[in-house]
């Protein structure tokens, strides 16, 4: 099922699961990722599964890039059945001074902000993978009609709560942090929460989110 | 329990607790973070009795000045530092690699880093930090780890829950050689970049920019050319891994990375070099200088053997 596996530096392996980006590979990735999650192997420090890459990283005091690649060529690979997946509701308010590249994007897409609202909210997002910074979700697929590129300039601090579109993807900043994704609301939502150490992501890979829009009212009287 | 504390009376730079780090958290978007040099940080440790991977605090250039306040401890500064221990109006030269005793009312002032970025302070006994997810190391980016995830700042009091009394003052000759030459191995998207791109990025000097810290060194140099695509689909990235923006100046990610990145990736910092690597002060000069994977892990067995030596002798 992974395509290549090769080295990443010295101390990690990179598997390719191959170019396309869509539920069925990435499917795959999280069940590799599952797996040697399960087994806790010794010397395997880290884990990042993405769109269709999965990286291993590993101890070199303990492990090589041969003794680690072995293990992964000999994994028991756990069934798409036994994966779990959360139905994940997120309230966002599109109020004026949160949607900060709403009006680009009417301009981007050629379409109003009421249609960019339609195709958005109340449809079923899968959640690809989660990181760059703690917690954010990389979302998808939106419909071909929203998919614009990141903004030429990034910002240099996107509010924390911020729900961003680029391309065929959606996320929601859980920080705040530099970034070039178009803004269109936020959410009062806690999506990491660094207190629960067992489960501080909202939001995992395989899990399915909708975005609701709510009003301002709504958002400043919003609790969990 | 907390009669013993250092009072912050000038921060620095950028100072923060650090011990191993935290593994496994890549996924859900958490680098291992940790001491950026790992062998100052496990040397510190063992000049004042401690297991190696015992919270410490780390500075940057301008060091912490702190006033002390409590029982006699043994404290040690690892790394190539300039300090000063102030006892009753009396300035002391400090030595890095050798313990020293503060009393209280004591104070040791920091004053910096010689041509190197990072320093260790370690104290014979235990700070009283909280750990999340087995690890006190902070990360002001996500505001994990002890101090609420962040820096240590002016006038804060660092308590300390345990002394470790009846120490014999220990030393190590030890002196920090500079790095020039770091050697990678190529990186994932290394056929991405023109030949001459590729030629540059072995052949030429870069310098290392001011825009620098702990989650990543930017260097500035010649250009390096892209012919295939300037993003790639996000994935993830691990310490070490040097990727190659739309500008062509090469940005090599450290310990408080982000974990996926979306531009291609021309080469990994083998493990050998990263404590050396992290210590280039911004104007340095570097080049890369290609190796094997099976050199690479030759060289790393080098590097860990040396440390364990230069621990054994403390």
């Amino acid at each position: 099922m992974i395509k290549n596996i090769s080295n990443l530096g010295d101390a990690a392996l990179y598997c390719d699961f191959g170019t396309e980006v869509n539920k069925e590979v990435n499917n795959k990735v999280i069940r590799y990722f599952k797996s040697i999650q399960k087994e806790n192997i010794d010397g395997i420090n880290n884990l990042t599964p993405s769109y269709n890459k999965l990286i291993v990283s590993f101890d070199l005091r303990k492990r090589n890039f041969q003794t680690v690649k072995k293990l992964i060529e000999n994994l028991n690979v756990i069934n798409d059945d036994k994966l779990e997946s959360n139905k994940i509701k997120i309230p966002v308010c599109c109020d004026e001074k949160f949607s900060l590249d709403i009006k680009r994007l009417e301009e981007k897409l050629k379409i109003s902000r009421d249609k960019i609202y339609e195709k958005f909210f109340n449809k079923e997002f899968f959640c690809y993978m989660t990181g760059f910074i703690a917690g954010m979700p990389f979302l998808g697929d939106l419909e071909t009609e929203l998919r614009a590129k990141r903004l030429e300039t990034p910002r240099v601090k996107v509010p924390k709560g911020s729900v961003g579109l680029t391309e065929q993807f959606a996320n929601v900043y859980t920080f705040e942090s530099p970034g070039g994704w178009n803004i269109i609301g936020n959410t009062p939502s806690v999506i990491f929460n660094s207190s629960k150490e067992n489960n501080p992501n909202l939001i995992n890979p395989g899990d399915a989110v909708t975005f609701e829009q709510i009003t301002k009212d709504q958002y400043n009287n919003y609790n969990e | 329990m907390n009669k013993n504390y250092f009072e912050i009376k000038r921060a620095g730079i950028n100072t923060t607790f650090q011990d191993q780090g935290r593994s496994n958290l890549y996924h859900i978007g958490i680098p291992f973070s940790g001491a950026m040099d790992n062998r100052n940080f496990q040397i510190s440790n063992k000049l004042v009795g401690n297991e190696t991977n015992s919270p410490v605090i780390e500075f940057a250039y301008q060091g912490p000045l702190l006033k002390y306040f409590g029982d006699d401890i043994k404290c040690a500064i690892a790394g190539d530092v300039k300090f000063i221990i102030k006892k009753n109006d009396n300035d002391i030269e400090g030595n890095c690699y050798q313990s020293f005793t503060l009393e209280n009312g004591d104070e040791i002032d920091i004053i910096t880093t010689n041509k190197s970025v990072y320093g260790y302070l370690a104290i014979s006994g235990e700070f009283n930090l909280e750990y999340q997810w087995s690890s006190c190391s902070i990360n002001t980016k996500a505001n994990i780890g002890s101090n609420n995830g962040k820096r240590i700042e002016d006038t804060q009091k660092i308590y300390i829950s345990k002394i470790n009394k009846d120490l014999n003052d220990k030393k190590l000759n030890y002196i920090n050689t500079k790095i020039e030459k770091i050697r990678v191995i190529k990186g994932t998207n290394f056929n991405y970049f023109s030949e001459e791109g590729k030629n540059i990025f072995f052949d030429k000097e870069f310098v290392v920019s001011k825009l620098s810290d702990r989650m990543g060194m930017r260097l500035d140099g010649p250009k390096i050319e892209n012919i295939v695509d300037t993003n790639i689909k996000s994935e993830g990235l691990i310490k070490g891994v040097i990727q190659v923006p739309a500008d062509g100046n090469p940005i090599i990610m450290l310990s408080d990375h982000g974990t996926i990145g979306g531009y291609p990736k021309i080469g990994v910092v083998i493990s050998a070099d990263y404590d050396k690597l992290v210590q280039l002060t911004p104007g340095s000069k570097i080049k890369f200088q290609e190796v094997e994977l099976s050199s690479a892990e030759t060289l790393f067995k080098l590097y860990d053997l040396e440390t364990q030596n230069l621990i054994s002798q403390i």
